[in-house]
């Protein structure tokens, strides 16, 4: 049954991801891989319209994954999941407890969970480089250099970096994104 | 019930024209609230920051629900959580219906080829970000360093673990060494 499915995983989603917006990355991007309902390049494409439009991003990334999967219903149910977690804990938190971070014990939770959680994205960053960049999965896969992608990383991290020199604050994703899919509609046709 | 409509038509319009996510949307809100209503203090809007970034689940939602029941009780958390989900997915469901016919064009096709690699860039960046406002203690470096390795490693051997361990296993981690940190010192004193 997907429907129930994307409920509970979304559930679990909103549950336990740390950090916001790419913190809940790795667990999205597991879920989905994990149950064969996208491949990494769609994934990637559904993050990339997901940050481009307004809302939260975990909120358009379950609405895009439930829909793919389930149209209206299943959208609506992976959003109700991945939301639903969060306003019950607000809502016992600003009901009866007051300020959680009085608490020495939750602050010693979270300051152990700040690091996993920086290490979640930059492993998923890596994993997802490695398909990106060179075709590799898994050890077994034989490597592809994919020349163009990796031209166009080296670009987008001179520009963003340029940028933050430059200007002293960070470039807008959606610069970089229209950057991103002009050098793409450069290089690809170019000798397809 | 006025104050719950008020409530209804702000995360409408915050909603609706925050980009960029949970941390755009503090500033949005703090000042649509603090500043323009003056419905919160500024003390009791950076308790709701510090709470909304350390429970699970997005920014956006932990803020709206938080705001919604300090403003008007239940009713009011439940139309600002919605209130600000509703734009998002209307606008998301309208592109998904679309969206393959959309990719299947030559020319947007190679275009996103060119927006994959810049999401990976994105997410490195955020990681490093991350990375950065880690205390620089053993235990924390070493947490990281033991969940980026064994993460990465078990990826690409396909094994299949799930990140919801690694947090709790780092969450019970950081509580430990708070009571063993807490115990010692208390042997200390005597």
């Amino acid at each position: 049954m997907i429907y129930l499915e994307l409920f509970l995983h979304f559930l679990k989603i909103g549950a336990v991801s740390f950090g916001g917006g790419y913190g809940m990355i790795s667990l999205i991007r597991e879920t989905v891989l994990d149950n064969g309902w996208l491949s990494e390049s769609e994934f990637l494409n559904f993050i990339a319209v997901s940050e481009s439009t307004p809302g939260p991003l975990a909120v358009n990334m379950a609405t895009f994954i439930g829909a793919s999967q389930g149209g209206i219903a299943g959208s609506f149910l992976a959003t109700l999941g991945v939301i639903l977690p969060s306003f019950i804990i607000i809502l016992i938190i600003a009901a009866l407890l007051g300020n959680l971070l009085r608490y020495a014990g939750v602050e010693a939770f979270l300051s152990g969970i700040r690091p996993c959680v920086a290490a979640l994205v930059l492993s998923t960053a890596l994993t997802m480089g490695l398909s990106v960049f060179f075709s590799l999965k898994n050890f077994s896969d034989k490597i592809i250099i994919h020349y163009r992608e990796i031209f166009i990383f080296l670009l987008l991290s001179a520009t963003g970096s340029l940028y933050r020199k430059l200007r002293k604050k960070k470039i807008s994703p959606v610069f970089l994104f229209l950057l991103a899919a002009a050098l793409g509609c450069l290089f690809h046709s170019h000798g397809q | 019930m006025k104050k719950t409509m008020s409530l209804f038509w702000t995360f409408l319009k915050i909603g609706a024209f925050t980009f960029g996510g949970g941390y755009a949307m503090i500033a949005l809100l703090q000042n649509e609230f603090v500043e323009k209503k003056k419905w919160i203090t500024t003390e009791d809007f950076f308790n709701m920051t510090a709470i909304a970034e350390s429970t699970p689940g997005p920014v956006a939602i932990n803020s709206a629900t938080y705001i919604g029941y300090r403003l008007a009780g239940f009713r009011g958390a439940a139309a600002s959580t919605l209130a600000v989900c509703i734009p998002s997915f209307v606008i998301i469901y309208l592109i998904s219906l679309y969206f393959d016919a959309f990719l299947s064009l030559k020319y947007v096709n190679y275009a996103f080829q060119g927006i994959q690699v810049c999401v990976v860039y994105l997410i490195l960046n955020a990681g490093l970000q991350m990375l950065k406002e880690i205390p620089r203690t053993p235990l924390h470096l070493l947490l990281f360093t033991t969940v980026f390795g064994f993460m990465t490693l078990f990826s690409l051997l396909a094994v299949s673990f799930s990140s919801v361990f690694y947090i709790l296993i780092c969450g019970t981690v950081g509580v430990s060494a708070y009571l063993l940190q807490k115990l010692r010192r208390k042997g200390d004193d005597k």
